[in-house]
């Protein structure tokens, strides 16, 4: 018998910029209220897949100029996997750590948040052609923990 | 994000509502510094925030050390579900002086 394949349950493409960051967030809220997410988890998810689609536009493309962000959500038995692609140069993902919350500054947040929210974060290797892909995961039953 | 400011007492209150992201952050900060930087206290009344990013949140400890800097008051009241749920993760619940409301800050300050 062979392994079921995740359920693709949106894709959305994106210019990176500030003012595209709605509709992705209205996208990842809509996708997990969906799947029976409650309404805190569903808004800890947007507030993540926000805080890593502000992370590419400020950093992976940064002052570059404008690019694209790819965001695809599939749920893979009871996981949630939001997959965001972008077609920047590689970010050097050894810089990238949540800082000291002791150290009450503006900035370096949304790393730390991410990483509150969801189960599972690594960079898995692009596809020809994109730049980064970000996984993040997230069981939502109690069989998938 | 819109936003709206009026005195109380010894405070300018600048409420803020809908969404306070990565567009609209730049916008919130402004306003914040520029009252602290006239040398007014400041209370930030979140009751009318639907969501804020790591960005918005930013904004508000910018404008927290400003005020320590400047031996000013600040705050923040009237802190919605969704934005206290944001502080909570970021661990600034414990940091921020944090009022129900202007009126339940003005007694406080007695």
């Amino acid at each position: 018998m062979t392994e079921a394949s995740p359920q693709a349950l949106a894709e959305i493409r994106i210019a990176a910029q500030a003012d595209e960051l709605k509709g992705l967030r209205d996208t990842v809220r809509e996708t997990v209220l969906a799947q029976g997410v409650d309404d805190k988890l569903a808004e800890c998810l947007v507030l993540a897949v926000d805080e890593a689609a502000v992370n590419v536009i400020r950093h992976a493309y940064g002052d570059s100029g404008t690019g694209e962000i790819v965001l695809q959500i599939l749920n893979n038995r009871g996981v949630l996997v939001f997959r965001l692609t972008d077609f920047a140069p590689p970010v050097d993902t050894a810089r990238i750590c949540p800082r000291d919350l002791d150290d009450i500054r503006p900035g370096g947040l949304g790393v730390h948040l991410i990483a509150e929210v969801m189960d599972e974060v690594e960079f898995v290797a692009p596809p020809p052609g994109a730049g980064n892909v970000l996984e993040m995961r997230k069981a939502i039953t109690a069989e998938s923990n | 994000m819109e936003y709206q400011t009026r005195s109380e007492g010894s405070y300018t209150v600048i409420a803020l509502s809908g969404e306070v992201d990565l567009y609209y952050s730049p916008s919130a900060r402004e306003q914040i510094l520029k009252y602290l930087g006239r040398g007014q206290n400041v209370l930030v009344d979140l009751s009318g925030v639907s969501y804020i990013d790591s960005s918005g949140v930013a904004s508000l400890v910018e404008g927290y050390q400003l005020a320590r800097t400047k031996q000013l008051a600040f705050g923040l009241v009237g802190v919605s579900d969704a934005a206290m749920q944001v502080l909570q993760l970021a661990r600034l619940d414990k940091v921020f002086p944090i009022h129900g409301s202007v009126a339940e800050r003005l007694a406080s300050d007695g």
